[in-house]
């Protein structure tokens, strides 16, 4: 049996180990990396740091005490590496190409870059992972006393051990955590240590697994009989239980702070996500696999202790299994340790981004964000958050006492971190989205979370204010966590991710409809929830290599070929290497910036180079000179668009006036020599005529008034051609008086079809309808008598009927009065229909019947004066022609 | 005045839409000594001349149907009619019609309204240019 000095020795050594392989992890990344830095395995057992000590020992003390409850915390992540792989790849390309630093930053930085939601997310982050981080203490010093105990050389002060514990694990994160001044948030020595840890862990699980299943049991199928036989094979399935923390686990793989730390901030390769996808819920199967095992052997053995969290150690000690134990150990220790140091990590990247940074540059009204000094101040900053963060993990320990379950912490950690889950998903896949959705949602879950499980979780340990959560606050039965809304519950846990989650869901969703989001929040999530057609996969970095090429590229995209080339070649030159492409030495990176700015401004043109070099990361006040200048340049950009439509609108009407300009002279032209044609026609008969009166003697008294007559006629003619044209200019430009009145439509129509020649009896019979033309109107009767007029007239002219007959109807409604105008003639050929309202165009048919072919044309501006219209419906047979009267034409009869 | 000598020799074809320039026409032309034929379409006009054969053709331009213009390039292109003296009539009497009217082979063109002296004058003249194709062209 292992002495207590020896096995902090083993510790010792180990943390040695991983600081060994740190440093050569972050050396070998500085010199261009080796390969298993960037390969695809290292990231999936660097996600392992999902299986922490309460996975390694509490599952095997889940299992021993609820049956197979244990696998919903396996089930969750893997049903969303396999059904939800498009979100992750979606969440990992978001987080590179906004380059995100934590799940604060995410949801802050999809929300417009809303502060206040950094902090609720950073404040709920460490409230959620502080019990955990209490947790992986308290596994290591439980597994050392368990260690220990035999021995008895000298019982080792828990309390002790802990701190010591602590501030390792504090120390290693400062150092690879916070590691380069530039603050680069990939942490190539952290993660390689996890990657370490998480074989280490899986070689010690299955280790336990094959020494029980051989060497306890008689091979697998004797173990699956002592299953059978074993009281966890009794275990009754809850369904509602199960679903639960299925979807619990689940949302924690995506919201838990470190998981997104190893899954999208530390991820160097988008590819790396692909392997994953199926790598890590195998991992997942391993570590799972032989847990029901242990805990059957532990349940059956003598001497395994009565804590059954502590199978995994007490099951190879209790039959002398010194080494196993030990890696065992190991194990737990890795599991344990590997989870501080992320999550430490991840929290204090949030703490010193969101809270310390922003308070300090308050504080200080920093003028330069860039200097050094400033990352100085960061990188204290985030330093001093790990310590702080560990600290509240020790005093967390220190206040329970170790007594808790450790499984039951963990869900309650993971219930608060899910509160993040619909912001999260909600803001990656609905553009609609909006900050004030995000922080009612989390708030709101985050609350009820706190009021249910939290604060009784602290009290039961604490012994405070148990009196308070059993009666309610101020006495009110339904506020009492033990009882929510009145309910008597008989699994907080499921009450509670049903209330919190269903409460911040519906939050969010409302809070989003109702609210409208700034321009910055639309910005982003159209680049968030578009992410893959705004930017492309950011493949593995390899080292300097090709970075002028990038360079040059990106300088070529602002700049121009042309002058992006001169500036190169010019830096090449003056390096001595001419005709080759410049080294991006600091000298020549500032040069290309201060060119770049230029253009893109100068914290985007920083951001830019920055982001091809590897050189440095972005900081918070980066982003946010980033985020105004994108501001500002879209303004002015926008301000320019609106301008140069504003010019071509300007042009495009100048088009338009110009065509109907040159379009009108040719219709003036075209007008006028109509207008000879019907002038001239006239005058040649009465020139011709009167030369013969005048030239004939003697002449025959018939022929001499046929001769006045026709001369009479035309001249009529020529009078009422004259008028018309008077009439048409003056309805053509607006210039007409109207003479309103009221009137009877029948009345009108009475007079018209008089002045027509249209009574009874003539050459063609007019039906009515009285009763429909008991309508009164307002409106000018001569000038809609004039209309009719002409209407009824060219029904008399052309009607080609046997028995020509013209049916006039009239239709009065809300919409006004119509009048139609139909005869039983043959109606007007198709292809001379766009003739009909031309002037002067006297169809084929209509030739040598008397008029000038004004009159439709007249009729047309006149109704046009009228507010109505008149239009020719085609038919199938005869012509139509429909009045039209606007309803304000209409009077109360 | 008193009543013209009767010049006229032979027949004339007057195809013309306005029945009351046409019978001014025909009154003048007549009481000048010639045989006198209307016709009032342009479409049927070709067939009218073949059927007639005129020794002189007064053709409108603007005709329902079918424009003088068209019924002039028939003529000339048929060799039966290459050479009958046609004098054309139009209303709208721009410059661009006149010439286009004689550069298609019109012997002569007279814009409305015109003074009957100057129609009689240059019938006369076609009807003795006959013999002396194709000196003809001038116009009115």
């Amino acid at each position: 049996m292992l002495s207590f000095d020896g096995l902090v020795a083993v510790c010792v050594v180990y943390v040695m180990g991983l600081f060994a392989i740190g440093f050569i992890a972050e050396k070998a990344a500085r010199q261009g990396g080796a390969r298993w830095l960037n390969s695809p395995i290292t990231y999936t057992l660097s996600l392992s740091i999902y299986a922490t000590a309460w996975t390694f020992y509490g599952a095997v003390g889940s299992a021993a005490r609820s049956g197979l409850e244990f696998l919903t915390i396996y089930l969750g992540p893997t049903l969303v590496f396999v059904g939800w792989f498009w979100l992750l790849r979606k969440m990992v390309r978001i987080g590179r190409a906004q380059r995100i630093t934590s799940i604060a930053d995410m949801i802050s930085s999809r929300y417009g870059k809303s502060g206040g939601l950094a902090v609720l997310v950073t404040v709920l982050a460490v409230l959620g992972t502080t019990p955990y981080i209490s947790l992986q203490l308290q596994s290591v010093t439980l597994s050392f006393s368990v260690f220990a105990r035999p021995g008895a050389l000298g019982a080792p002060d828990t309390e002790q051990t802990a701190v010591w514990v602590a501030g390792g694990l504090a120390l290693f994160t400062i150092v690879f955590g916070t590691r380069s001044l530039d603050l680069n948030e990939r942490h190539p020595g952290l993660v390689s240590a996890i990657a370490f840890e998480a074989i280490v862990k899986l070689a010690a699980i299955l280790a336990v697994g094959a020494f029980v299943v051989w060497g306890v049991a008689d091979g697998p199928g004797d173990m699956l009989a002592r299953i059978e036989a074993s009281a966890i094979a009794r275990e009754p399935l809850n369904g509602a239980r199960w679903l639960g923390l299925t979807v619990l686990a689940g949302a924690a793989i995506l919201c838990l702070p470190r998981m997104f730390q190893v899954l999208v901030v530390e991820n160097s390769d988008e590819r790396h996500l692909a392997v994953a996808g199926w790598a890590f819920p195998l991992y997942l199967m391993l570590i799972s696999l032989f847990v029901v095992p242990v805990a059957v052997a532990g349940l059956s053995l003598p001497g395994t202790g009565d804590n059954p969290d502590l199978y995994m150690l007490t099951v190879p000690l209790s039959l002398g299994q010194d080494g196993l134990a030990l890696l065992v150990f190991l194990g737990g220790f890795s599991a344990a340790t590997s989870m501080v140091i992320v999550a430490a990590l991840a929290l204090s990247t949030m703490v010193s981004n969101h809270i310390v940074m922003p308070l300090w540059l308050r504080a200080t009204r920093h003028e330069d964000p860039m200097t050094g000094d400033m990352r100085r101040v960061a990188l204290t900053a985030r330093r001093l958050s790990i310590a702080g963060v560990l600290f509240l993990g020790l005093i967390y320990y220190r206040l329970s006492g170790g007594a808790e379950a450790l499984a039951s912490i963990g869900l309650i950690s993971f219930l608060g971190v899910a509160q993040v889950l619909p912001a999260l998903v909600g803001g990656i896949l609905w553009r609609g989205a909006t900050r004030v959705g995000a922080a009612l949602g989390i708030g709101s879950g985050f609350l009820i979370w706190a009021w249910l499980l939290l604060l009784p979780n602290v009290a039961e340990t604490g012994g405070l204010i148990a009196p308070v959560l059993s009666n309610g606050p101020f006495g009110i039965f339904w506020l009492s966590p033990e009882t929510p809304l009145g309910l008597q519950s008989t699994d907080p846990l499921l009450t509670a991710l049903v209330l919190s989650l269903g409460v911040n869901t519906l939050l969010f969703i409302l809070g989003s409809l109702f609210s409208f989001p700034n321009p910055l929040e639309r910005l982003q999530g159209a680049q968030f929830v578009n992410v893959f057609e705004h930017s492309r996969a950011l493949l593995g970095w390899r080292g300097s290599v090709g970075t002028a090429d990038d360079l040059l590229i990106m300088a070529q995209r602002i700049m121009g070929t042309g002058r992006a080339g001169r500036l190169f070649q010019e830096a090449a030159r003056g390096q001595g290497r001419d005709g080759d492409l410049p080294e991006p030495t600091p000298d020549f990176l500032e040069k290309l910036e201060r060119e770049l700015a230029g253009s893109v401004g100068a914290a985007t043109a920083h951001a830019m180079v920055a982001q091809i070099t590897g050189a440095a990361s972005v900081g918070v006040g980066d982003l946010l000179a980033v985020a105004d200048e994108t501001a500002q340049i879209m303004e002015y950009s926008s301000q320019l668009e609106a301008k140069s439509e504003e010019l071509a609108q300007t042009a495009r009407r100048l088009r338009e006036a110009n065509a109907k300009l040159t379009e009108l002279s040719v219709q003036k032209d075209a007008f006028l020599s109509q207008i000879s044609h019907e002038l001239r026609t006239p005058m040649t008969s009465i020139r011709s005529f009167s030369e013969i009166l005048m030239q004939t003697d003697p002449m025959d008294d018939a022929a001499r008034g046929r001769f006045s007559r026709i001369i009479h006629d035309e001249s009529l003619r020529l009078t009422r051609l004259l008028d018309d044209l008077l009439d048409l200019s003056v309805l053509e430009n607006g210039r007409v008086t109207l003479n309103m009145g009221e009137v009877a439509l029948g009345d009108v129509l009475d007079r018209a079809i008089h002045a027509a020649g249209a009574q009874a009896g003539g050459r063609i019979a007019i039906r009515r309808d009285p009763e429909a033309e008991a309508v009164t109107l307002w409106t000018d009767a001569d000038r809609l008598a004039q209309v009719f007029i002409n209407l009824i007239s060219n029904a008399q002219k052309y009607c080609d009927a046997e028995a020509p007959e013209l049916r006039i109807d009239v239709v009065a409604n809300g919409q006004g009065v119509e009048v139609e105008f139909a005869d039983n003639g043959k109606g007007i050929p198709a292809r001379q229909e766009a003739l009909i309202f031309e002037k002067f165009a006297r169809l084929d048919t209509a030739k040598g019947a008397p008029g000038a072919g004004l009159g439709l044309a007249i009729s047309r501006e006149v109704m046009a004066r009228l507010g109505g219209g008149l239009s020719y419906r085609p038919s199938a047979d005869g012509t139509r022609f429909r009045v039209r009267l606007p309803a304000r034409a209409l009077r109360a009869a | 005045m008193t009543e013209q000598t009767k010049t006229g020799t032979g027949t004339i074809l007057i195809v013309e839409d306005e029945g009351n320039i046409l019978e001014a026409l025909s009154f003048i032309l007549r009481r000048a000594g010639w045989d006198v034929r209307g016709h009032g379409k342009g479409e049927s006009a070709l067939e009218e001349v073949a059927r007639v054969a005129p020794d002189m053709l007064v053709l409108d331009v603007m005709l329902p149907g079918r424009s003088g213009l068209e019924i002039l390039r028939d003529l000339r292109a048929d060799a039966a009619t290459a050479d009958l003296p046609v004098l054309m009539l139009t209303a709208k009497g721009q410059a661009k019609d006149r010439e286009q009217a004689l550069a298609m082979g019109a012997d002569a063109f007279l814009t409305k309204p015109f003074s009957n002296s100057e129609l009689l004058e240059i019938v006369e003249r076609l009807s003795g240019v006959d013999d002396f194709r194709p000196a003809a062209g001038q116009g009115s």
